[in-house]
Formats: C-alpha cells, structure tokens, sequence
C-alpha cells in the first residue's frame, strides 16, 4: 500500500503534545486570574438586555385594561401558527378585545413577527427564557400567563423606539 | 352587434349599456364602489371615470353609455392619475380601522387603497368623527366612521326589497347613514346591505367580530330555509360554521338571500344536541352503540315486523340521494306501502323577492323520488291515524320532527313496537326512538336537492364528519386546516359520527336480502337518472356549479329574479 502524503507532517514537538498543553494551561491559568463571566445558573439568573427576544407577552396598560384589540394580525403573520386570538365585544372605545389569547410556546420560534406588526403594541417580546415543558399542553400560554404589566416591559418598548 | 374600442381592444356590447357593464360582460372589470349591476346608478363615487377619446374631461363608466366606435382608456395615465385622486379623497376620513375591522381582507377600499392608490396620505388634519356602532336593526350595526356614502344600502331597501328605511342626513362631510325617524332597519333581506357594503360601515351583528375572514373556508352550497334553494357559500373554520353568504345565481337568487335563510339555518350543525354515533335504547335509555351492533339490532327489529305494520316517513329536507335509497329501501327492501314525508309551509313565509312558503329545499325531490305511499298504502294522515289506533307498529323516520308536526302523538309514540330515526340531532322523537342514526346535515355531505320551479342543484360538504375527509373528499381548506395537526387547539374542531342518510340506508339494507350498495352520493344519482325519468340525462356534471331544470319543468318556469 502506497503511503499516503498527510497535509501537514507534525514534527517532533507537535508529536510530543507537551508545548501544546502547556499553552493550554498558560490559557486556562490567565482567565482564572482574569474577570468572572459565568453564572451560576440556576441560583443566579440571566437578565438580558432589551433587545432579547425571550417569549412574546401581552402589555397590560396602567389602568389595568388590555392594550390588544384582537386584530389577529399577530396570528396571520406568525410563521409558526403559534399565535390563536378570538375576538369579542367590549364597550370600551376600541370595541374589542381578546376573550381568548393563546401562544403555544412550542410552535413559536421567537422571531418577534407578531411584536413588528402589531398594530398597537400590545403583544413585546419579554426577557423570559425558561420555556421547558413536560408535555404539551403546558406550552400552551394563555391570557393568565401573557399578560404583563407595562412596567415590566420598560426596556424592551425603548428599545423597539429607538431601533426600530 | 355593436362594438367599442376598450384598451385598444373592440369590444361588443348590447345596445343600452353603459361602458362598465359591457367592460364587465367582456371580462375587465373597471374599479366602482357605488354601482352594482342590479341596482340603479348613483354615479356618486367617482372610481369609476375613464378617458373617452375626443372628449375633454373624463366620464363615468357607470352612467354612460356605450356608442359605436367611441374610444375608452380605463388604464391610460390620466385615468389612473383621477383614480388615485378619488382614492386619495375617499380616505381622507376614512379611519385606519382594518384592524378591528370585519370587513378586512374582503374590503373593496382596502384592495383599491393597495391597487389604484399610491398609499401616502398628505392630509394632515383631524378626520371627522361619526356615531360609531349605531343599530340600524336587529342585525344589522353601522359605523358612521367607516361609510364611504356610496349609497348601495339605501338603494338596496328603496329598489330590490321595496321597502325604504335607510336614508342619507346632513351634507358635506358630515354625511351619513340613518334610518327613517321612528323606523328601524329590519326587511327581510337586511343583512345582503353587510354584503354590497363595499367598505366596513355595516356589519352583521351575528358574525361580527367572530373570525378574521381570512381565516375561514369557503365551500358552495345551497340554503336550505325554503324551497327557493338560494345558492350560498358556507363558511368554515376549525371545522365550524360562521357564516353563509349569498353567492349569485341569476335564475335562483341573484346576488341575495334572506335574513332567515342566513341566520336560522346553519346553527344546528354546531349545536349541542347533535346526535354523535350510532344509539340504541336499552332499559329505557339511549346508549352509543357501535354502527354494527346497531345494524345487526335494528335489522333483526325490522325482520320481525310485517310490512303492513310497518310504515316509513321520509324528508324534504334530505337530499334526493337520500329520498330515492329511503324509498327503495322501504318498498324493494321491506316491501312497504306505507311511506309519505311532512310537508312544512308557512303562508307568511313567502314573499314576491325570494322567500317561498314551502319551508324545505327539496319537496319535488321527495315527490320524484317516490316518497308517496304505493297503490293501497297510507299516506300520512293514514299513518298518523295508524300510529294513534296502533294498527302501525313501526316506523322509520328519516330527518323530521315526527312530534313537533304531531304533538298529539306523544301518548302513542311510546307504544310503538319499533321507532327508527334518522337525525342529526336530538328532538322531541328521538326522545322516543328504539334507534337513532346519526345523519349528517347538509353542511356534511354531496348530494342534490330540487328547488320550487325545477332547478336540481348540487351541495357539497363543508363541515367535517368522522365520515369526511377535508382534503381527500375536496373541501376547501384553509390555512390553519393545512397546517393545523393534532395538537393544535385551533385544528381539533369537533367532527360529529354521523354518515348521509343515504349511506345509513345503504349500510342497514346489506343486512336484508335485497341490498342497496353505493360508494359515493354520485352514484346513487346515477342510478336514479337511470331509473327515474325525470333525471334521465342528468349527472353531477351537468348539474355543475349552477344547476340545471329538470327537462319537463322547462316550460313550466316563468319566474326569475
Ligand atoms: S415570536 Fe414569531 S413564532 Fe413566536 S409567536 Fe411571535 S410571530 Fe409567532
Ligand atoms: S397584533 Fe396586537 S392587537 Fe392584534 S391581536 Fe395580536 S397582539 Fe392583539
Ligand atoms: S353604509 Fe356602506 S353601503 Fe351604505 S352608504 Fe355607507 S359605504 Fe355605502
Ligand atoms: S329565500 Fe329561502 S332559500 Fe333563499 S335564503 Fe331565504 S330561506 Fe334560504
């Protein structure tokens, strides 16, 4: 069998290993002196930034009324058919609002479509991230778990003002 | 035949019309809110101009008239500059209401604002605010912000219903819709205003806010309030109805269709009471049997009757299909005489527009079919009569109300032998039935029904059954029924276990000697044009989307609308 011609042929050094895990070390001991990154999750927890895009939620004005008016743009546009809205009639001036509004968490590929054409700001993508179910039907978001006061949303509304 | 240049295209057109009908009749549609070709011409809104050759300003396509030789531009710079101006005028109050708007996505404003607009708007003050959310009458609500003052609903309650409610108040931009002092909008035929309503001004107080249209699916029909069989589209969405709409037929129905027919006649199909799988009475109570169990049961019941005592009540309200394998079923198969249905009518109910008094959409199909007694049988006062004295033992009920149109049997139903009903849901009968068989509705299988004047025309199945399947039986589907799986709340709609009552007969006759097999709804037709001659030529595709007349009611048909 003809030999065959490797790439690169290592030489005594590289064959050693020795100058390569001492690199290595010299690497590891520079960022254990260094600036701590890592977290202890999950005692202590990621808090992104406004410009995550962690599960979508529903704003809840200060007032206490709900800011969607049950257009179902969101569930139209929504890639993932993630999104189901049903309409009904309130006497509030906008007419409508959502009797029923349900994100199945494990369609929604957080994407952040339903946010853009949202037509009232009503549906923000959140910070939250910890979406792990056992089975189904806990993927399934209704109104009890999307909606959220607008002060909790502070970061992410400046942010979509200011980049977007 | 006279002809016009349109587009640099010669045209032809019938003496008398104005250019946008006969543009219409050639295929090219020029843009229009106000004109509606059943209605007179308002020439209000202005969509509609085009450039005539040799003529200075431009004109209304609507109004005028086609003349031999003159020379029309529907798409040419100017008309499109107009076009856009008009559209720019339009919405300079329109409210930015798509949203929460029903009419979105079958809006005309909507689609012309994409088409013939250049979608920026330099007007910059406040629009004007109208009274939102008025009642005209009971189904109907208006939005004053909306109304684009096209003027359809008045002409439509002044001209085709005869019966003026609606009319314009104040003027400018002020203008709007209202009804007469102390009247209210409520003609029989209100809700065809939410139809011709080109924008979301009027709206229909069952469907409003129920669905994004876009979301639905739609498959043709036929209303089955009266024998006039208006031809609908049926509305569908996780496998439930929202809406039937009137879809034109220039020998039935037109553009229109009747409140009641609109609204009355679909509920049932999503209702509660359905009847859901095959049931049998065991120690006094109803149970869900498994359709072989209450087959094998039924049959051997029917065995043990003689056919004298036995009698068989038909429907129009089932399909011919359905008439023609009852009536084989009860004379070939069980040798029966005794067989009639229930005539529904109700003198009040018909009008000089559409509304018949006949209250079921297929009464000439029973009659041709055969649901008559034979030569010595009874008819149904005999049967009643029959049922009272106990001289009927048993009965066979396909689709009707035998108590609601009798309540004075009630004391001698519960002593019949054997009382088999076929429903699709619980009523004052099945209350006393030994067997109930889940029958479809009419929103859940193929079939034909018969209107008053002749006209056989087709249904087809919008709604899914356990029978039915969306795609392969070629219902309409929408988005959410393509990609919808198992798991998703919004896809797992309710389908019933109920079967055609042609395909219930079909499956109990293979008990009896003499059986009555057929794959499909198609070919017990088939047979019948076969065997009764006023079908002989007809199928589905002849009967295509529209209907045909049966041949020996050709001349007989005076009336059109
Ligand atoms: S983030 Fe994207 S995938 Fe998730 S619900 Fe919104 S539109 Fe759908
Ligand atoms: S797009 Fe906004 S307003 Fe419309 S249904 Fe979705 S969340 Fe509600
Ligand atoms: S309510 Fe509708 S149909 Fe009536 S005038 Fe206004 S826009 Fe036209
Ligand atoms: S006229 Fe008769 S068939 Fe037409 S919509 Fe009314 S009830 Fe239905």
């Amino acid at each position: 069998m003809a030999e065959k011609k490797r790439l690169k042929d290592l030489t005594f050094w590289d064959k050693i290993y020795i100058p390569a895990i001492l690199n290595g070390l010299a690497l590891t001991f520079k960022n254990l002196l260094g600036p701590k990154f890592t977290l202890k999750y999950p005692e202590e927890k990621f808090i992104p930034s406004g410009s995550y895009r962690g599960s979508p939620v529903l704003v809840v004005e200060k007032n206490g009324v709900e800011r969607c008016v049950a257009c179902g743009l969101c569930s139209r546009v929504c890639p993932a058919l993630a999104i189901e809205v049903q309409a009904a009639e309130t006497e509030n001036e906008k007419e409508r609002y959502p009797e029923k509004f349900e994100i199945n968490m494990l369609r929604c590929i957080y994407c952040g479509f339903c946010e853009e054409v949202c037509p009232e700001e009503a549906i923000l993508m959140s910070k939250e991230y910890e979406l792990a179910f056992d089975n189904r039907e806990d993927g399934i978001y209704g109104k009890d778990k999307l909606l959220k006061p607008v002060e909790e949303l502070k970061d992410r509304i400046e942010f979509l003002r200011r980049y977007k | 035949m006279s002809t016009f240049t349109l587009n640099d295209e010669e045209i032809e057109f019938k003496p008398g019309q104005t250019i946008i009908e006969a543009a219409k009749d050639n295929g090219t549609t020029i843009p229009h809110f106000c004109w509606h070709p059943k209605l007179s011409i308002s020439g209000n809104c202005r969509v509609c101009l085009v450039e005539l050759e040799n003529i200075p300003k431009l004109v209304i396509a609507c109004s005028t008239q086609a003349t031999e030789g003159m020379v029309v531009y529907s798409e040419s710079e100017k008309t499109l500059e107009a076009r856009n101006a008009v559209m720019e005028f339009l919405l300079i109050n329109h409210p930015l209401d798509c949203p929460i708007c029903d009419e979105a996505g079958e809006c005309k404003l909507q689609d012309y604002a994409y088409k013939h607009s250049i979608g920026e708007s330099r007007y910059v003050e406040e629009k004007t605010h109208k009274d939102k959310r008025v009642q005209l009458g009971p189904r109907v609500m208006f939005d004053g912000d909306r109304c684009i003052s096209c003027s359809l609903c008045i002409r439509f309650c002044d001209e085709i219903v005869g019966e003026p409610e609606l009319t314009f108040i104040k003027r400018g931009n002020g203008v709007t819709i209202s009804t007469f002092p102390g009247k209210q909008m409520e003609n029989k035929y209100s809700l065809n205003t939410v139809d011709i309503c080109p924008v979301g001004a009027l709206t229909n107080t069952d469907f409003r806010f129920k669905t994004r249209v876009w979301d639905l699916s739609s498959n043709p029909s036929i209303c089955t309030g009266c024998s006039r069989g208006c031809n609908i589209d049926v509305w569908v969405i996780n496998n439930e109805i929202k809406r039937l709409t009137p879809s034109f037929n220039k020998e039935v129905n037109s553009y229109w269709m009747c409140d009641d027919g609109r609204l009355n006649t679909f509920k049932h199909v999503n209702a509660k009471d359905r009847v859901d799988g095959a049931h049998l009475r065991k120690d006094g109570q109803l149970i869900k049997v498994s359709w072989d169990e209450a087959f094998a049961n039924a049959s051997s019941e029917l065995k043990n009757i003689t056919n004298k005592e036995i009698a068989f009540i038909g429907s129009a309200f089932s399909t011919c299909e359905d008439n023609y394998l009852f009536t084989k079923f009860a004379k070939d198969v069980i040798g029966c005489k005794n067989i009639d249905f229930i005539r529904h009518t109700n003198p009040d109910f018909g009008d000089e527009l559409l509304r018949q008094n006949d209250l079921t959409p297929n009464t000439m199909g029973a009659e041709l079919t055969g649901v008559s007694p034979k030569q010595g049988g009874l008819n149904l006062d005999g049967i009643v009569q029959g049922i009272k004295s106990g001289k009927i033992k048993g009965l066979f009920i396909m689709e009707d109300d035998l108590l609601e149109a009798y309540p004075e049997l009630e004391k001698s139903l519960p002593s019949l032998e054997l009382l088999i009903v076929l429903s699709s849901n619980f009523n004052k009968t099945t209350a006393f039935a030994d067997f109930v068989f889940p029958a479809a509705t009419f929103a859940e299988k193929n079939g034909t029904f018969i209107n008053f004047n002749g006209r056989v025309q087709r249904i087809k199945p919008a709604v899914e059954t356990t029978d039915l399947d969306r795609s392969l039986d070629g219902m309409a589907m929408s988005r959410l029924d393509k990609f919808g799986t198992s798991f998703d709340r919004w896809a797992i709609g309710n389908k019933h276990d109920a079967r055609a009552s042609w395909k219930i007969i079909s499956g109990l006759s293979v008990l009896f000697d003499k059986k009555l097999k057929y794959k499909m709804s198609e070919n017990v037709f088939d047979d019948m044009s076969k065997s009764i001659d006023a079908f002989k030529g007809l199928d589905y595709d002849i009967i295509g989307k529209k209907g045909v007349l049966l041949k020996d009611k050709l001349n007989e048909v005076t009336q059109t609308v």
